[in-house]
């Protein structure tokens, strides 16, 4: 068996894990990334389309594109190893850190030390189960992600008279990827009144090819016996199925775009605490988790919704752990709690006299909305804010200098 | 004339109004920036897109190269240049930004290479 020995492990190789290895690096930390994938850069090489980078580069990037930036930035480091097709699936704690066995294709059983991890595994696809569709089990049930892998990266199309479930962003993507690639997009379903994705991918990825939304509607059958040869779309009323309008399309394949969670498997068995709001870790004002030693940052976190946003997270938290890894004063930390209208803040925790970025979800859509920073009566701080909703993450800097932890929380409200 | 679009320039996804005044010229209101005015002057006249998709590969570690217009290219000349796209054999080696078809159609736009791939 090999065994290595690393200051940092950083796992999953994607863009949370590629920029927090970098900034670690940077530190003069020695640091091994592994990845199941026998290439780097995570998801963001099937997310074909443009749109990234914006924030981190001014540039409009396709997916591919960030995602070599990001390994390009890697591969000019020398204290960075990367581990390809390999899956780290145990950890055991030692006295002077921890040491994590994985399956390598290459290598065989690895077992790496080492005194501080980073988890950024990244996030799944919510699936058929999760949101209980009725109906048979026929082959041609996808999630739009597993779709746009088998197309994007396999070179396979999935099927040839396409539903799909869910009006998010990687759903209308998807209707303008399959489209493109010569399938029929009958109709995309979706529960809420009004659709979840960006008004500029409705009008562009449904709009442009007449693909019909429709709102308030849900998939209550799925029909097929070997393969899916239609489902059963039924508008909802007042939050009640109405099933003397269901009426039944045509079709083969099924494609669902219903949320992601933060795929936190590895995360149970470290025995790291989750937050149930987020599905991601209990994280500290440096982003450690609840054991001493671990961070996790990108969308093993929280769900982001720009992986401009990923990057910098990621880097926030290779700073943090470079200081423990110097043993640097940790100080003492106040909670920072979600108040009014924020479904939650992370990190849940603030250090007084620093300056910290706080990521939130608001719960409310309006325009020129207030963010409001306060510490029991004393404000901290007051954002303008031109446009909020929920599938907009909200970022901003808060200056902690007069924050005391004695005081009580931090509280977030959004009016 | 009056149109209302939805600017796809940025996530910001602003709505605008493009009118025509007495004198033939184009009027955009509702946009936030200059791209908007840009945007709903063209997609007026006009609409065009980036168009990205991936091509086979003949490699031993991939099956597919993502590529991307490098330009807008006109709506009604996308589905050609897709059909040219996945007719294309690429041979690696290929780098992010190699031109893989060179001015489609006299449209002054290249389709290129996304990702690199070198064997």
């Amino acid at each position: 068996m090999i065994s290595r020995n690393f200051d940092v492990l950083v796992i999953g190789g994607g863009s949370a894990g590629l920029a927090a290895a970098e900034s670690i690096a940077d530190n003069g930390f020695s640091v091994a990334v592994a990845d199941r994938e026998n290439y780097l850069g995570g998801i963001l090489n099937q997310c074909i389309h443009n749109g990234f980078g914006l924030h981190e580069y001014g540039e409009d990037l396709t997916g591919p594109e960030y995602a070599q930036r990001c390994i390009e930035k890697i591969g000019k480091r020398k204290n960075i190893e990367v581990f390809l097709e390999t899956t780290i699936n145990h950890a055991e704690e030692t006295p002077d850190g921890m040491v994590l066995y994985g399956f390598s294709r290459s290598l065989g059983i690895i077992r790496l030390s080492t005194r501080g991890l980073v988890l950024a595994m990244g996030c799944r696809e919510r699936n058929r189960g999760n949101i209980g569709i009725p109906g048979t089990r026929p082959a041609g049930v996808f999630t739009a992600g597993l779709a746009q892998r088998l197309v994007n990266i396999d070179g396979y199309v999935p099927g040839k008279e396409v539903v799909l479930v869910g009006s998010g962003d990687i759903g209308l993507i998807m209707a303008r990827r399959m489209t493109w690639v010569g399938s029929k997009v009958l109709a995309v379903v979706e529960i809420q009144p009004y659709p979840s994705g960006l008004a500029r991918n409705i009008s562009q990825c449904i709009d442009d090819f007449g693909i019909p939304l429709y709102l308030s509607h849900v998939i209550s059958r799925i029909r097929g016996k070997d393969r899916v040869e239609g489902v059963d779309v039924t508008p909802r009323v007042n939050g009640i199925l109405n099933h003397e309008e269901t009426f039944t399309l045509k079709c083969d394949t099924l494609l669902l775009s219903v949320g992601l969670i933060p795929d936190n498997e590895l995360s149970k068995k470290l025995g790291v605490e989750l937050n149930p709001q987020t599905g991601g870790p209990v994280v500290d004002a440096d982003l450690m988790t609840s054991r001493p030693g671990v961070f996790a940052c990108g969308n093993v976190l929280h769900v982001h919704d720009l992986v401009d946003s990923v990057s910098a997270e990621a880097r926030r938290c290779g700073t943090a752990v470079c200081n423990y890894l110097r043993e640097e004063e940790r100080g003492e930390q106040g909670d920072a709690v979600a108040g009014s209208n924020i479904r939650y803040v992370i990190p849940g925790k603030f250090r007084p006299g620093r300056k910290m970025v706080f990521t939130m979800r608001p719960l409310i859509v309006k325009n020129k909305a207030e963010l409001k920073i306060s510490q029991g009566k004393k404000p901290v701080c007051t954002r303008r804010l031109v446009h909020v909703q929920p599938s907009e993450m909200i970022s901003i800097t808060v200056d902690l200098d007069g924050a005391e932890t004695k005081r009580g929380p931090l509280e977030f409200h959004l009016h | 004339m009056k149109k209302t679009l939805v600017c796809i320039s940025c996530p910001v996804g602003c709505r605008l109004t493009v009118s025509t005044e007495e004198d033939g010229s184009l009027c955009v209101t509702g946009n936030l920036c200059a791209r908007g005015e840009e945007y709903g002057r063209e997609e007026a006249l006009s609409p065009k897109r980036v168009v990205t998709a991936t091509a086979p590969i003949d490699s031993s570690t991939r099956r597919r190269i993502p590529v991307k217009t490098d330009g807008f290219l006109p709506r009604e000349m996308i589905n050609g240049l897709l059909t040219e796209i996945y007719r294309l054999t690429v041979a690696p080696p290929v780098e992010a930004g190699d031109v893989l078809i060179e001015n489609f159609k006299e449209s002054g736009i290249n389709v290129v290479a996304t990702r690199s791939i070198r064997e």
